[in-house]
């Protein structure tokens, strides 16, 4: 039986706003419903009433296609009426917006605010100030908790655990939430995890995180289970972190050379949008037997429909 | 004519500069000290003077703050001469010497004329101005050190904006020496510095905050040492947050050159775990470091290395902080806060009475050449009265300050001003303030 059966299932949060404090079994709970979620989008008729008259809003002060889209999708299967905000932070005088914006939509009677931010802890910050439900869509350089469940969603799919497997997370781990929200989820779920970088994009103190670090691909790859690529930035390439993106590609861009020190049944993974010929080989990208690429982004409709529905079952008991 | 006279009896005469501690008196006439020692009224107040019956609490001369930011003119929303008056006055201060970023800098004579005469139209707490190191704090065009000087200027900086061009400091340096003027730097290298908001580590790491690496601190001192052999000139490291910076200073000063330091009670009584999850009120340059570093800064206060402790008051106003994390200014609010954090040290046992207060009173004044700091016959009776040990728990609600950015809010601490005296008279009274005593 799985969650979604069992509607009485709670989840101890009123936020999503990382994956930290999260335990082994409240993200279980969210990757057990999203399975249910993933069925469900996949019949002609996707559409659900659970979450009929509830308003999602897409709070977006950092442009995003797939994120948004992925959100809009999610809280439209559930049922619920989803408004898009886009909200540039250069035209408007930062940080006034974000207070003003908040009290704004705490009197439209929001349910779930999704909410992605250039700045670390700003989606935090939000949640103090709204009476609603907040989902973190990504902050700064922080946290993006729903990319780290529909990265995790994708494994147990695929090797039908996370428990015991060793994740090598590459590239640009300094910049990257959707790295320290892995590396959070897959320690939490009993993974290994190394990351793999130049020293230039790796966190300081990165030991203090209980991760293996390592600057040379083919030593960090060998025997690796997943092998999770990250974007890095195009300003990030020239010069700044890296000095070219022929010598990134060269030394930490994933080909099959490289992917060839990893298990042979290693996934590769991406979270979008990929850079083709910096961070990954094209055509490797491209191959649906090793890259879970276009998968992770079914996954993570599901997980996103899986999140809201927990957020808001637990507004609607909770609601005075 | 009848002279105006204020008998403090039945004091704990403490004096840092001399070694005085002692039970005793101390009579202010027409604003001076006309008399003070041990035993004096010990057989009872003399007739016609007001008396006051200190109960056997600490009588010390009143603080001299060499660092805070006082946001007038220019931002009076956050703070203004007469609130930082107030302030300075629960808090045991008697002399601020304020940093020059005010808006308009503090970089020519008029400014500096019209602080000073609000601050006597005021009649609070004393304010000396540090006069900016190069106009508009740009680093190229050096100010009027000679002028400045002759109009009350005790010392000149860039303020929060490190000097960071070699050939800049290098010749203020030696042209501030022509008239025996100190050069106060924000030691911070600007490059390493850049875009960072908190200490570099683990904890940066984990908010996804950029850092500002320890290292930035001492490199700026190292630099800075050598312009100060070169030119024989006179240099104080404002604020020193970590191990290396002050071991710097400790070496140079053996080496006998004419260095001095300070640091802010935040970089002894916290470290950057107060960070916590995004707190900007414990969002501050040079940010608040790791445990070791902490640690180092009370090595250095032990071992006289830091030759004073400065609140680096920065008042802020909520639109300044109630921001993300990385849009939020940089600063901590400290007048009424530095007396108590600083005797933590005495409570804790690391300091001795006499040399907590000395960082507070005679090092700074000295340094910066202020007749303030010590009792003396015939000098302003700029005293404190302070019960050293009454515990009370800090309130952001209760500051006199127009800003409320501490993030020592809530801390239980020990030891409160009962009376802060400038020029004789009472600015803050603790029984009239309806303080709970």
């Amino acid at each position: 039986m799985n969650a979604s059966a069992d509607s009485s299932l709670r989840f101890p949060h009123r936020h999503l706003l990382g994956i930290e404090g999260l335990s082994a079994d409240a993200i279980t709970m969210v990757l057990d419903l999203a399975d249910s979620y993933v069925e469900q989008s996949r019949k002609p008729d996707k559409k659900l009433s659970l979450l009929r008259g509830r308003t999602v809003i897409n709070l977006f002060f950092e442009s995003s296609t797939r994120t948004r889209t992925s959100f809009e999708l999610a809280g439209k299967r559930l049922g619920a009426d989803v408004i898009n905000m886009s909200v540039s932070t250069s035209a408007i005088k930062k940080g006034e917006t974000l207070i003003d914006t908040a009290m704004t939509l705490n009197a439209m009677h929001t349910d779930v605010l999704v909410v992605r931010h250039s700045d670390s802890g700003a989606v935090k910050l939000l949640s103090e100030k709204v009476n609603c439900a907040v989902m973190n869509a990504g902050d700064g350089s922080h946290e993006h908790p729903t990319q780290a469940l529909l990265d995790a969603l994708t494994i147990r799919r695929r090797k039908g655990k996370l428990q015991g497997l060793t994740v090598a997370i590459c590239g640009d781990v300094l910049h990257s939430r959707v790295a320290r929200s892995n590396i959070l989820l897959l320690q939490t779920m009993g993974a290994r995890v190394r990351v793999i970088g130049p020293p230039t994009l790796l966190p300081g103190a990165i030991d203090r995180f209980g991760v293996e670090a390592f600057h040379d691909m083919r030593e960090g790859l060998k025997d690796c289970d997943i092998v999770m690529m990250l974007r890095l930035q195009t300003e990030r390439m020239q010069g700044r972190f890296v000095p070219s993106i022929r010598e990134y590609f060269h030394f930490f861009g994933l080909d099959r050379e490289k992917l060839s020190c990893a298990r042979e049944d290693a996934l590769v993974m991406h979270p979008g949008p990929m850079n083709r010929g910096v961070e990954i080989d094209s055509e490797l990208a491209d191959d649906i037997d090793r890259s879970a690429i276009r998968e992770q982004v079914e996954m993570g409709v599901a997980v996103r429909m899986a999140c809201i529905d927990l957020l808001t079952r637990d507004l609607l008991e909770n609601a005075p | 004519m009848s002279k105006y006279r204020t008998a403090y009896v039945n004091a704990r005469l403490v004096d840092p500069a001399s070694g005085l501690d002692a039970p005793g008196g101390l009579l202010a006439e027409d604003g001076k000290i006309a008399d003070f020692g041990a035993g004096l009224f010990a057989g009872g107040a003399p007739e016609g003077a007001e008396t006051v019956d200190c109960a056997g609490h600490v009588l010390a001369p009143g603080l001299v703050d060499m660092r805070a930011q006082l946001r007038d003119p220019g931002q009076e929303h956050m703070e203004d001469i007469v609130s930082a008056g107030h302030a300075a006055g629960a808090g045991g201060v008697t002399s601020i010497v304020c940093l020059p970023n005010t808006e308009p800098v503090i970089d020519n004579v008029a400014v500096l004329e019209f602080v000073a005469r609000r601050a006597r139209e005021v009649k609070l707490v004393k304010i000396h101005c540090y006069a900016a190191l190069t106009r508009g704090f740009a680093g190229r065009e050096l100010t009027e050190f000679g002028l400045l000087g002759e109009a009350g200027a005790v010392a000149f900086t860039d303020g929060e904006v490190a000097v960071a061009n070699a050939k800049t400091l290098q010749r203020a340096l030696s042209y501030a020496s022509t008239f025996g003027h100190l050069i106060v730097q924000h030691p911070e290298e600007p490059s390493l510095a850049e875009d960072g908001q908190m200490n570099s580590g683990e904890i940066a790491s984990r908010l996804g905050l950029s850092g500002i690496p320890p290292v930035a601190e001492v490199m700026m001192i190292e630099r800075d040492l050598r312009l100060v052999g070169a030119t024989g000139g006179r240099y104080h490291a404002a604020h020193l947050s970590t191990a290396a910076g002050i071991d710097a200073i400790r070496q140079a000063k053996a080496r006998g050159l004419d260095v001095s330091c300070d640091t802010a009670p935040h970089y002894f009584a916290l470290n950057e775990i107060a960070v916590g999850d995004y707190r900007t009120f414990a969002k501050v340059r040079p940010p608040l470091r790791g445990e070791p570093d902490r640690q180092a800064v009370v090595e250095g206060l032990k071992d006289g290395t830091i030759d004073a402790i400065a609140s680096d008051h920065a008042p802020h106003d909520q639109d300044s902080k109630r921001l993300p994390f990385a849009q939020a200014a940089f600063g901590i609010i400290g007048l009424e806060t530095l007396l108590p954090l600083t005797l933590e040290l005495y409570h804790n046992g690391h300091l001795a009475l006499a040399d907590a207060l000395a960082l507070l009173t005679c090092r700074p004044a000295a340094r910066l050449g202020l007749a303030a700091g010590r009792l003396e016959k015939g000098a302003a009776a700029d005293l404190a009265l302070i019960d050293i040990d009454r515990p009370w728990k800090i309130d952001e609600e209760a500051f006199r300050s127009k800003s409320k950015n501490s993030p020592f809010d809530g801390r239980p601490v020990q030891g409160h001003a009962l009376r802060t005296v400038v020029d004789g008279r009472a600015i803050y009274d603790a029984g009239q303030d309806g303080e709970d005593t």
